[in-house]
């Protein structure tokens, strides 16, 4: 690769909490105290005001946020990083973990998302789930939640953010297998989870070779001492990060929970695909920048991994009749770019962050405009009975269609900004990856312009006694609100301003070399678009959409029905087998441990009955033995004096 | 520090118990008086044992609440009891479960070979000698006491559990009187050794670490505890008696045996193996560390493929005390802290999941999985709890078991890349191992033989709180723990004269404060 | 002195026993022979006090003659149970003691 490796990547040294940013742990404790509350008390008892209390306390962190926001705003550009120790969490011998937070430029546009694309979810969650009867313990959770992606975001260290991680990891399970009524949803809750402990090795590996190497888990620390480390070393780290990365953000070869989420309430999917979850790998990777600066083999894996995903999941998303399944796809797509632009190393760290935080407004405001479609169409998913839309849910197909504009990068909206920085990029790394990038927004203006045309136009395909009907305020108003913020996102990048307030934590963004001027790609990039809703036009657009889907289709279609049969194969090579692994583990231990140890049991029993027989009950036989034995000792005492 | 015998008193006020609660007149089954008092008894030594916790002054003296009476002469054989960090750990655990057990049976001793008395007075008889294994400063006082729990355990499987507990009860016995039997050997050696030292024989702990044991017969002194330890742990290919005694024997009394009296087999490796014999506690290291490794995959895989719930449970168990085995001799203090944690927490986690699986097991009269299915729909505070107590036995970040395993597991690291490699994937098993079970029972819908399920009642809820107050609190604020374990960690460690690796390239000097 | 002769006497008494116990079914007969073996266990020790000049044995000889007194009032009372309840004194007609 040609990326100038950076002379070395930005110490951070925070200095301590004063003033408001004492207020840093209360971001965290709200929600989880609304989560310990909701959880606690029971679904029964706090169904009158869960909802409201799960809003207040995300709505809190939020304001919050802002206020904590504004003031490093206004502080000097150096004195951007606060750290605050809360207590002294694992201390074993040498090894000191504090739960300490660590806020700087990085972490405040986190807590921005999380807790303001959060709140609204909250919000919209409160219309969305008012008829579930166990809607205070849905609560409870995305309390959860939010509270572990804050602590994952926050921490100071590996291993607080470890338990953030895993938090994420353990809410998403509950949500995802939120109505566990349904064994499709149990056993996707479960896929996400051991799917996601996969990558978690990566992350306790990691976690431990900081340790070995560095003598500490804080990033203050490694970041101090990461330019004396060894190349080889640093690989290791990048790649085991790398692995957990991949399993938080769906990456391949660990991409396969995503789809299944799908199995959750809508707003869970929002809440993972936009504020939280799958963005934590890309968090990983760019607050890793001091590790993944010292190894261009990592970089590499990182950008190879990242160009895969986007391509993989842009294809699934073609597929896809299930309106949920298809944005999905495009979730693991996007996150691919994010991926593919935090490899690039400082050149896209800051581009990365900017195209998540775009992605976070526009994916939730399509996730929650299909959750309203959805409660149009009596929870019907398939987009195959929906059609002539527009007309009967205006708010939503407006709110969608800005969101729709930005993900698939029509200038002036949101996603045109961050995804043409990163295309660029690219180009500038490699012609391969730039490329890939390239067609990569061919194929999401072609399944994202199918899902518009499916959905809102052509010609109704309703089933029977269906009648759409515009959602309540309570779900509209987020909508708007994230309509409005995926169609000036954009605005982040004005005058570079982005890439300068991460500067100090990412590193300086190093001068880009395109052969062209970038205008010239810009204008190739929106070209691809077009075309990409041309053929989405041409073929779904132009013709009656069938309701069922059709069988007799080509070999590519197929493959990406099955989601390119990530499934199969994680289903051939790992669970058949691992299941033939685990019987004959269990029959051995059963015929073969067990049946030695019984055995010896028997055969002591058997050599008891067959003894036993000497015991004649002849006075005269125990007579001879007693005989027999004392002239045995006698002669063994002479053979001894004798020798 | 006062010289009130807390420790004496703490030992026999539940086997005075036993004997009252033994003594009580025999009712009809489901009498209530046995268990009152058993359950009074227990509360009084948690407070004992809570007064020695609270004033065991961490920067004092290793051992504290020492006791020493002479007790046979000839053998140099004393009556010492006392506490350092580890065994104060220990000795928490089996103060705290005992109550919490005793008041989770309350109904497991009525249907069983003997009256409802002797389930109780059994139990407690259980406390009282554990409570002395763990305060035992004498190897000839632990190897009594050690023996002698074997009879209390005996009678509680093979009195009060499934059909098949005689064939459990006795398989359990055997295999513990053959450790015994090989332990018995090696205190006998060391006595031999003892006695070739001017001052005569003793069996002292703090005396017979300062005797010269010659290499050859240190290894042999060695292999006979280390035997006894691994059969008692259980580790692979010594488990297999765990199962059948979970699976036959009542939740209440898998606890004891699994949470407690399985502890004493790593107690006594790191007390009397690594004390005792510290050359050939490091020759052993890679043969220990394999197997151990090996247990924590091998009971994980077996786990997964179980069908029934105690034996799952057992297994995971299995999988558990290879990662202790593995902190303890991976010879660093983060693996070591981290396997006394990991003690006490499993003793926590398992306790949870065995109880709470019990209650499940005894509503449907079914303790195979594929009997249930939809639970959480009838009996949500049930599931909670199950869940929970599952999160906790896969090591969830934010429950105390999560510590004490990524602290042995760090431990493995800094002593050996591959061990480490290769127990990691414990904690992908143990996803699959929870989940699977969770999923399988609780989930998707509720089967016709389980709707009638009812929620727990009040006195399971406040038998089970306790236990899932202490992972979650312990899971944020292990320091109670670590500040005691701390310094017996140090002392062990030095005792066996090795040292933390340094870290390749320690970070500067802001970093370590800001580490600290 | 010499005490081979009378080693020698006793080594054949002690013979004649021994023979006679394994030999004999008849239980009083075993127990006389028994006796036999133990008087000439006696006179051997006896012997040795002698030869050794200190009476080690001699007290040895009085022990096995007053446990040799306990074993007959013993014996002798079992003998007499077993031919009261089976009518024979026969030591192979009482073999229910076994397996």
């Amino acid at each position: 690769m040609s990326i100038p490796l950076a002379a070395s990547a930005p110490v951070i040294d925070p200095s301590p909490a004063s003033g408001v940013f004492n207020l840093l742990w209360v971001v965290i404790a709200l929600p989880a105290l609304g989560a310990a509350l909701i959880l606690l008390l029971g679904n029964r008892r706090t169904s009158g005001f869960a909802h409201l209390l799960g809003c207040a306390t995300v709505l809190g962190s939020f304001v919050i946020s802002l206020v904590l926001f504004v003031t490093l705003l206004g502080r000097d550009e150096s004195d951007r990083q606060v750290g605050q120790v809360v207590y002294n969490w694992v201390d074993a011998g040498s090894f000191h973990a504090p739960f300490g937070l660590l806020y700087d430029q990085l972490s405040a546009l986190f807590l921005l998302l999380i807790t303001g694309v959060g709140s609204l979810i909250h919000i919209y969650s409160v219309g969305y789930m008012e008829h579930d009867a166990r809607r205070a313990r849905f609560f409870g959770y995305l309390n959860l939640f939010v509270a572990a992606m804050l602590t994952l975001v926050l921490g100071d260290n590996y291993l607080v953010l470890f338990l953030g991680w895993e938090g994420v990891g353990l809410a998403s399970y509950l949500l995802i297998g939120f109505w566990q009524h349904k064994p499709s949803a149990a056993v996707a809750a479960k896929k996400a989870f051991v799917v996601n402990r996969v990558g978690d090795i990566g992350m306790a590996l990691g976690t431990m070779l900081f340790f070995a190497t560095f003598g500490t888990v804080s990033f203050a620390g490694i970041s101090a001492a990461a330019d004396r480390a060894d190349d080889l070393t640093m690989t290791f780290l990048g790649l085991l990060l790398l692995l957990a990365a991949c399993g938080k953000s769906a990456q391949v070869p660990l991409q396969s929970w995503l789809l299944d989420a799908m199995e959750g309430p809508t707003p869970v999917s929002a809440l993972i695909h936009a504020a939280t979850m799958v963005t934590a790998g890309v968090y990983l990777v760019v607050r890793s920048n001091f590790v993944f600066d010292h190894t261009e083999l990592a970089q590499t894996a990182v950008v190879v991994v990242g160009a895969v995903t986007l391509l993989w999941g842009a294809i699934i998303g073609c597929a896809k009749d299930d309106i949920k399944k298809a944005l999905a796809g495009s979730t693991m797509s996007q996150i691919g770019y994010m991926m593919l632009a935090a490899g690039l190393g400082p050149a896209g760290y800051a581009f990365a962050i900017f195209h998540l935080l775009t992605h976070g407004f526009f994916k939730a405001n399509l996730f929650l405009g299909a959750g309203s479609v959805m409660h149009a169409m009596d929870d019907d998913v398939d987009m195959r009975h929906y059609g002539a839309l527009s007309k009967a849910v205006p708010v939503t197909f407006l709110t969608f269609a800005i969101g729709y504009l930005a993900i698939i990068g029509i200038p002036p909206f949101a996603g045109f900004w961050s995804k043409d920085k990163i295309i660029e990029a690219a180009f500038g790394d490699n012609l391969v990856v730039g490329l890939a990038t390239l067609v990569g927004a061919g194929i999401t203006a072609f399944y994202m312009s199918r899902v518009m045309l499916m959905t809102y136009f052509g010609r109704k395909r309703w089933e029977e006694g269906v009648h759409p009907h515009e959602s309540p305020k309570v779900m509209t108003i987020p909508l708007m609100v994230l309509a409005a913020l995926s169609a000036l996102g954009g605005l982040l990048i004005f005058g570079d301003w982005i890439v300068d307030w991460l500067a100090p934590v990412v590193g300086p963004e190093p001068e880009l070399h395109l052969g062209v001027p970038t205008i010239v790609l810009t204008l190739v990039v929106l070209v691809v678009v077009l075309v990409g809703v041309a053929v989405a036009w041409l073929t779904v657009g132009r013709h009656e959409v069938p309701r069922t889907a059709p069988a007799k289709v080509s070999f590519a279609t197929r493959a990406a029905r099955a989601d390119l049969y990530g499934d199969a194969f994680n289903e051939g090579v790992l669970m058949r087998p691992g299941d033939r692994f685990v019987e004959g583990l269990v029959v051995f231990d059963d015929r073969g441990v067990d049946a030695f140890v019984d055995g010896t049991a028997s055969s002591f029993r058997g050599m008891s009955g067959t003894f036993r027989r000497l015991q004649t009950g002849y006075v005269r036989s125990y007579a001879l033995s007693l005989l027999g034995g004392a002239v045995l000792v006698v002669l063994a005492l002479l053979a001894v004096n004798i020798a | 520090m006062s010289s009130f015998p807390w420790l004496t008193v703490a030992i026999l006020l539940p086997i005075v118990g036993a004997a009252v609660v033994a003594l009580l007149p025999k009712r009809e089954p489901g009498a209530a008086l046995p268990k009152q008092v058993a359950l009074g008894f227990s509360l009084v030594t948690f407070v004992v044992v809570a007064i020695v916790g609270l004033s065991f002054d961490v920067g004092g003296p290793r051992y504290q609440f020492t006791e020493t009476h002479e007790w046979i002469r000839a053998f140099g054989a004393f009556y010492a009891v006392g506490v350092d960090g580890i065994g104060l750990v220990l000795l928490l655990l089996t103060a705290v479960l005992s109550p919490v057990v005793i008041l989770a049976s309350w109904h497991d001793g009525d249907g069983g070979r003997w009256s409802v008395n002797a389930f109780f007075a059994w139990m407690l008889a259980l406390e009282g000698l554990a409570i002395g294994v763990f305060a035992a400063l004498d190897v000839f006082l632990f190897y009594v006491l050690f023996e002698a729990t074997l009879i209390p355990i005996y009678f509680l499987i093979g009195g009060f559990g499934g059909p098949r507990r005689s064939y459990a009860a006795v398989k359990f016995l055997l295999f513990s009187l053959l450790g015994g039997l090989l332990m018995l050997a090696s205190v006998v050696g060391l006595y031999v050794q003892s006695a070739k030292t001017p001052s005569g024989p003793t069996y002292l702990l703090t005396e017979l670490s300062k005797i010269d044991i010659s290499t050859d017969v240190g290894r042999w002194l060695f292999l006979g505890f280390f035997i006894a330890f691994a059969i008692k742990a259980p580790m692979v290919p010594v488990h297999t008696w765990l199962p059948d005694a979970a699976d036959e024997a009542s939740p209440g009394t898998s606890v004891l045996l699994v949470s407690i009296l399985d502890k004493i087999g790593t107690f006594g490796m790191i007390r009397f193996c690594l004390q005792l014999f510290p050359e050939a506690s490091k020759w052993a290291t890679p043969v220990v560390l394999v197997l151990a490794v090996i247990s924590v995959l091998y009971g994980a895989i077996a786990a997964i493929g179980q069908k029934s719930i105690p034996r799952l449970i057992a297994y995971t168990s299995v999988s558990h005390f290879g990662f202790i085995v593995l902190g303890i001799f991976v010879l660093n203090s983060y693996g070591q802290a981290g396997s006394m944690l990991y003690m006490f927490n499993h003793g926590l986690s398992t306790a949870a999941l065995f109880l709470v699986t019990g209650f499940l097991i005894s509503r449907r009269g079914s303790r195979f999985i594929p009997d249930f299915g939809g639970v959480e729909k009838v009996a949500p505070v049930l599931a909670g709890i199950f869940l929970v107590a599952g999160l906790s036995s896969l090591s969830l970040p934010g429950l105390s078991p999560f510590i004490s395993e990524f602290l042995v597991l760090l431990g493995t690291f800094t002593h050996n890349f591959w061990y480490a490699l290769f127990a990691v994937l414990g904690i992908v098993l143990a996803a699959l191992y929870i989940l699977l079970m969770y999923q399988r029972t609780m989930t998707g819908p509720t089967r016709p033989e389980v709707a009638g399920v009812k929620d727990l009642g009040l006195r399971e809820v406040s038998a089970l709180a306790p236990l899932l107050v202490l992972i979650v609190l312990l899971g944020f604020y292990p320091k109670p723990l670590t500040s005691i374990i701390n310094p017996a960690v140090a002392d062990t460690l030095q005792q066996v004269g090795v040292q933390d690796p340094k870290p390749a390239v320690p970070a500067s000097a802001s970093g370590e404060e800001n580490a600290q | 002195m010499s005490g081979s002769p009378f080693l020698v006497l006793s080594a054949i008494l002690f013979t004649i026993g021994c023979v006679g116990v394994l030999t004999r079914r008849n239980a009083i007969v075993v127990f006389m022979c028994v006796e036999l073996m133990l008087n000439a266990s006696n006179l051997a020790l006896v012997t040795f006090a002698r030869v050794n000049g200190n009476l080690d044995g001699q007290v040895a000889a009085f022990f096995v003659m007053v446990v040799a007194a306990a074993e007959v009032v013993v014996g002798l009372a079992i003998i007499m149970t077993i031919f009261r309840t089976r009518r024979s004194a026969s030591v192979d007609d009482a073999s229910l003691l076994k397996y």
